[in-house]
């Protein structure tokens, strides 16, 4: 019975990762970031993701109350936040979230302040979507594992 | 004239020629010529005039000299200009001016020079002229007076004979005067003569007496001795007493009236008569003015004595023995106009005729009384009279005439001198001018030189700028896509996505372009296996080339070394270039990329016969390739040095000949020209047909020309077109220490071991075709047996002594004959052994493979798609053998074994602001086996990396806050070098340092965009290479491998 469910359990991840491959949340680097995942660090995805989550909210309160601010003008600044966003999203291989930062810096760029707006706020959508999702993944993933009491393999 | 003339035509030919440099050096040996000739036109026109034919002569010779010196000149101009042009250095205008100043001044002088010395060469002609004319005259007056003279001497002995010497005397005054009447034709110069005794005082009375006159004396008033006016003579007074008296006692008609006057008592007269008797000679007196004709004359006494005087008589003794004197009046004016009369050219000379016994006041004897300071010529005349000195002075009437001849020659020579000084600066400011005109040229091309690099600098940032964006709306437009959209709108969303995915390929093309063109695009030398990437090519073409149905093959000669040394991706850049184009142009037969050494191809030039049709890959006609690289130099060039090859395949520049031959619609000939020039396209349709930019072949062309090749094609329309292009590469086993394989294993090695020995026998009724299938199955170590139809294929399997393990037919063989692919079936299916050997089908098309499997039979073989790839090819294999182990990954996992060689045990510094990617960089290095430190920012790194530290290898962020990477990396390599510095002096013990004298630590940069200016950057700061970031194992492979060796005692 445990062992079954397990097998559901992980049908399920399977099936979420698949959809969020397929809507382009997630990408390889993923995949890889997963792989990287063994018995010497068995926590590393949830470890780095959680990480990635916490710079991630930093960086978008920064975000926001730089463009709420009335005489806001440093595009500069922006352009700094977004890259590190950048850097992490395409680390952990958030591909959507990724492409909205740089549709974000494209606007910053061009000075371009409702621009900036509308792309913040659609990065706080796909942040918050990519968030749910990989919650709910890290979720199945812990129950799976406690169901199983056997890690999630790197290699299928 | 002459002269004139020809000037004129001289510089009607420099309008004509335009003063043309090279025009100009041919005017001047026409002033030559023309230079010549004037000495001789003179010559004709001096035949003329006698007299200056020597003179003229002169002038001829002088000439020649000068026509010698003239093109002597000219060559010197000659050498000027060509020195000048060869130096180039004109703009110095100085030293021309001064020698063109040089020119003319020396030539003015040289003009004035000729002017006087003609003009002074006239003078001596008019002096010697007049000299001769003056000396003929005073000749002849001196002949004409002697005569007289002579004439009075003989009278004198007349009178001594028949006065003196009779007793009584024979003559008396009217005999005298008859006889020297009758006579005087012969004295024509004296108009009278008469005869005077002498007398002593103690005579007197007597001789009175007997004359019957009284001796009178001359007027004492008077200074000239002889009164002949008739009228004023009976005045005259008896002469004074005196010791001795000298009565004229004879005189001729003319002068009747000086008879009985006392000569002794006139003062001119009396010095006469006593010079005379002295000397013994005629003497002469001072001229002065007779009485009755008023004309100046001079009277010439002659001493009459008793008897024969020796020639060696005293003075006295003549004294005693002189009887009488003999006078004659000579009218000297008379005398030298009748004189001159006679002479002809009388009117061109002016005579005077002097008495100069007193040299400071020459008493005028005849001529115009002138004081012309002119030119005048002296000849002394000798009238028997040693005491009196006479001269005759002429000089001509006119004025000398201008020296015509000098100014015209001397003008003439400066024009010529002045048009030749022209010629020069005319020469001279053209070469100036032109010499401007190239400088600005230069300058000019300079500057479009600049403008272009600036384009294609401007066309990569540009382009680059425009990726950036986007990026920004593929991503939108991805994320669009996304949304709940209606089937239209999500056509809308695709189009444009696809629209801007072509962008962006379209602005990489430029961006290439662009590189190539300013220079920037530098060519990696990395080690490569050629087969693997062809492999990877013919895998990105392999869908298309099925779907079309076409044939697509790769053959690589044996001869090509496993691994080069070069840039892979370049390489394959040219290759998918050429590659997809002939698949887009191509509908329907193959396309069959071949790779020889240059060696190989030119070795079988010779022998190698016409291809048939029918011996290509598909059956369908192609070009002669060969055609394609006829005009390539390396060819020509090694032609020659056939025997070489052997030694050149050795050696470690690899010369490798690239084939791409397709058939495909072709290129029409007019377009043929212009095919590698950038967004050229056949036709405007065919973009519109089959898409792209044209500007592939042209960044190919370039990217060959990087690799030191040549690229060259053949096309025939409607046959098709090769490709063709060579490239220069190393050989990689020579330095494979140098450069660390770029992958250790290559698929055919990892799998080669499972194959190795096995026998397989390919049916293919096609050579070229069998090639390609044999030269795979011997990449992975099998031996192959060739069969060219069924028929054989059956035989060899039945006769072959070894075991055959596997059968590869070619589809078409196969479909041939059913009844004979039934009968191999059932052939290989009797051996009812474990290991029958499997069958295989190599198909072209998925749509072929299944209409027509001989289902009937029930037995579905193996297909193989073609193209034919070794991965691909082994994992069928493997499929059907069951060999192999999966384990061994087929699937890219292979640069994780190497890099866990290269990173095990590595101390790694990894740098990054960003936690997320320090912590994702830092794992994934970990799980390579390195030993990972982690830094948050550049300052936290430089304090870490100060020496001595234990890290094998840093890994930095670009982009940090407060210090970026470049900037930490400056400072670190600053530090290092100041400490290696201090260690090399002595300053800081080495072994403070863990014994490393030398810190350098391997920095690579991570990277989120990589980019050719931040590669550069990267590089300039110091930094080693760079990776992208997230980190891909092939390119992380390949960098840290420069750095590190393997680490064999690290088990994985």
């Amino acid at each position: 019975m445990l062992g079954l469910g397990a097998d559901r359990l992980r049908a399920d991840m399977n099936r979420l990762l698949a959809l969020l491959f397929h809507q382009g949340v997630l990408d390889e680097q993923f995949l890889q970031l997963q792989q990287l995942q063994d018995e010497t660090s068995p926590n590393f995805v949830y470890e780095v993701v959680t990480i990635f989550f916490n710079e991630s909210e930093k960086l978008l309160r920064n975000l926001r109350e730089l463009l709420l601010d009335k005489e806001f003008s440093d595009y500069k600044k922006i352009g700094i936040h977004l890259n590190q966003f950048m850097g992490s999203s395409s680390s952990i291989g958030a591909k959507r979230v990724r492409n909205v930062c740089v549709a974000f810096r494209a606007a910053s760029e061009q000075n371009n302040r409702a621009g900036c707006l509308r792309a913040l706020e659609l990065l706080e959508h796909e942040y918050c979507y990519l968030k749910n999702k990989l919650h709910e993944l890290f979720q199945i993933e812990q129950q799976r594992a406690m169901a199983a009491a056997v890690r999630y393999p790197i290699q299928d | 004239m002459v002269v004139l003339s020809r000037l004129l035509s001289c510089m009607s030919y420099f309008h004509v020629f335009g003063f043309d440099l090279k025009v100009g050096h041919l005017v001047l040996m026409l002033c030559c010529c023309m230079l010549s000739e004037i000495p001789m036109n003179w010559f004709i026109n001096g035949g003329l005039m006698e007299k200056k034919i020597s003179f003229l002569r002169d002038r001829g010779k002088i000439w020649l000299s000068w026509w010698e010196k003239i093109p002597a000149s000219g060559r010197k101009i000659h050498h000027h200009y060509y020195q000048y042009i060869g130096s180039k250095k004109v703009r110095e205008k100085s030293w021309w001016r001064k020698i063109l100043i040089a020119w003319v001044v020396s030539w003015v002088f040289g003009s004035v020079w000729i002017f006087l010395y003609m003009s002074s060469q006239a003078t001596e002609k008019r002096k010697e002229t007049l000299a001769s004319m003056c000396d003929e005259r005073a000749r002849m007056l001196q002949d004409q007076f002697n005569v007289s003279m002579n004439h009075v001497q003989a009278l004198a002995i007349l009178i001594s004979t028949f006065h003196h010497g009779k007793n009584p005397s024979a003559i008396d005054q009217a005999t005298f005067a008859k006889y020297t009447e009758r006579t005087a034709f012969e004295r024509p110069l004296t108009s009278g003569v008469a005869y005077a005794v002498r007398v002593l005082h103690s005579e007197r009375e007597q001789f009175e007496k007997q004359q019957g006159w009284t001796i009178k004396r001359m007027d004492t008033l008077e200074p000239s001795p002889v009164q002949e006016d008739d009228n004023a003579f009976e005045p005259q007074e008896p002469s004074p007493i005196q010791e001795e008296y000298a009565p004229v006692i004879f005189a001729q008609d003319t002068i009747s009236h000086v008879v009985s006057l006392d000569m002794m008592s006139g003062k001119e007269d009396r010095e006469n008569v006593l010079r005379a008797r002295v000397s013994g000679k005629g003497v002469l007196t001072a001229p002065f003015r007779l009485l009755k004709s008023n004309r100046l004359g001079v009277i010439l006494t002659f001493a009459v004595y008793k008897s024969e005087i020796p020639s060696n008589a005293t003075p006295n003794e003549r004294i005693q023995a002189t009887h009488g004197y003999l006078g004659g009046v000579f009218d000297i004016e008379s005398l030298v106009e009748k004189l001159l009369h006679q002479l002809a050219s009388k009117q061109t000379i002016i005579v005077n005729v002097y008495d100069t016994t007193n040299l400071s006041d020459p008493i005028s004897m005849y001529g115009p009384n002138t004081t012309d300071n002119g030119m005048y010529h002296v000849s002394t005349l000798n009238f028997g009279d040693p005491f009196r000195q006479h001269e005759m002075r002429c000089r001509f009437k006119q004025k000398p005439p201008w020296p015509w001849m000098a100014i015209t020659t001397s003008i003439g020579v400066l024009v010529i001198a002045l048009l030749v000084g022209h010629i020069f600066h005319a020469t001279v400011n053209r070469i100036a001018k032109v010499e401007d005109d190239y400088r600005e040229m230069m300058e000019l091309k300079k500057r479009a030189e600049a403008a272009d690099v600036a384009k294609s600098q401007f066309l990569a940032t540009v382009s680059h700028e425009i990726r950036t964006p986007m990026n920004g709306v593929l991503g939108m437009l991805q994320m669009l896509m996304d949304t709940d959209l209606d089937i239209t709108q999500q056509d809308y969303v695709r189009t444009a996505q696809a629209s801007g995915k072509a962008l962006v390929s379209l602005i990489n093309e430029v961006l290439d372009q662009a590189k190539i063109e300013s220079g920037k695009l530098e060519l990696e030398a990395v080690q490569f296996d050629l087969r693997a990437i062809l492999d990877d090519v013919l895998s990105l073409f392999s869908g298309k080339s099925q779907e079309k149905g076409i044939e697509l093959a790769v053959y690589i000669s044996d001869r090509v070394p496993e691994s080069l040394i070069g840039d892979p991706g370049r390489f394959r850049q040219i290759i998918t270039n050429l590659m997809g184009n002939s698949i887009k142009f191509t509908e329907k037969g193959h396309v069959f990329v071949t790779v020889h050494l240059v060696e190989e191809v030119m070795g079988s030039i010779e022998v190698e016969t016409e291809t048939s049709p029918k011996n290509t890959l598909s059956g369908f006609p192609v070009s002669d390739k060969r055609r394609s690289w006829e005009a390539f130099k390396a060819f020509s060039e090694e032609k020659p040095s056939c025997s070489q090859i052997p030694l050149s395949t050795s050696s470690e520049t690899i010369n490798l000949i690239v084939s791409v031959e397709d058939t495909g619609v072709g290129i029409p000939r007019e377009a043929q020209s212009r095919v590698f020039t950038p967004f050229m396209q056949v036709h405007t349709s065919t973009s519109r047909t089959h898409g792209g930019t044209g500007i592939g072949l042209s960044i190919s062309k370039c990217l060959v020309g990087l690799m030191k090749g040549e690229i060259g094609f053949v096309s025939e329309p409607q046959i098709g077109s090769t490709f063709t292009f060579t490239a220069v590469f190393t050989n990689g086993h020579f330095n494979s220490n140098k450069y660390k394989k770029q992958q250790i294993n290559n698929h055919s090695k990892s799998v080669s071991s499972e194959f190795e020995g096995m026998k397989a026998l390919v049916v293919d009724p096609r050579p070229i075709r069998a090639k390609v299938t044999i030269y795979h199955l011997q990449r992975l170590g099998i031996h192959v047996e060739v069969a060219s139809d069924l028929n054989q294929g059956l035989t060899s399997l039945s006769s072959g002594t070894a075991v055959i393990t596997m059968v590869l037919v070619e589809k078409e063989a196969w479909d041939k004959d059913i009844d004979l692919s039934s009968l191999l079936i059932n052939k290989l299916r009797k051996n009812d052994k474990v290991d029958y050997p499997k069958l295989f089908l190599l198909a072209n098309s998925i749509s072929s493979t299944k209409t027509s499997a001989p289902k009937s039979i029930g037995y579905t073989p193996n297909v193989i798609m073609k193209p034919l790839r070794v991965s691909m090819l082994a994992a069928s294999l493997q499929r059907a053998l069951g060999v192999g182990n999966k384990g061994n990954c087929l699937n890219g996992g292979l640069p994780v074994l190497s890099l866990r060689n290269l990173l095990c045990g590595k101390h790694i510094l990894v740098v990054d602001d960003n936690n997320v990617n320090l912590r994702v960089a830092a794992h994934a290095l970990k799980k390579y086996g390195a030993e990972v430190a982690c830094a948050d920012s550049g300052k936290k790194a430089i304090a870490m990396l100060k020496p001595p530290h234990n890290f094998d290898a840093c890994f930095m962020d670009i982009q940090m806050p407060e210090m970026d990477g470049f900037e930490a990396t400056r400072i670190i390599r600053d530090m290092e070098h100041d400490i290696n510095g201090r260690i090399q002096h002595g300053k800081v013990p080495k072994e403070a340092y863990r014994n490393i004298s030398n810190w350098h630590i391997p920095i690579l940069a991570m990277t989120a965009d990589v980019i050719q200016a931040t590669h550069e950057e990267c590089l300039r700061c110091g930094m080693d290479g760079y990776v992208s970031k997230p980190f891909e194992g092939e390119q992380l492979y390949q960098e840290v491998s420069r750095f590190f060796k393997s680490n064999s005692l690290c088990a994985h």
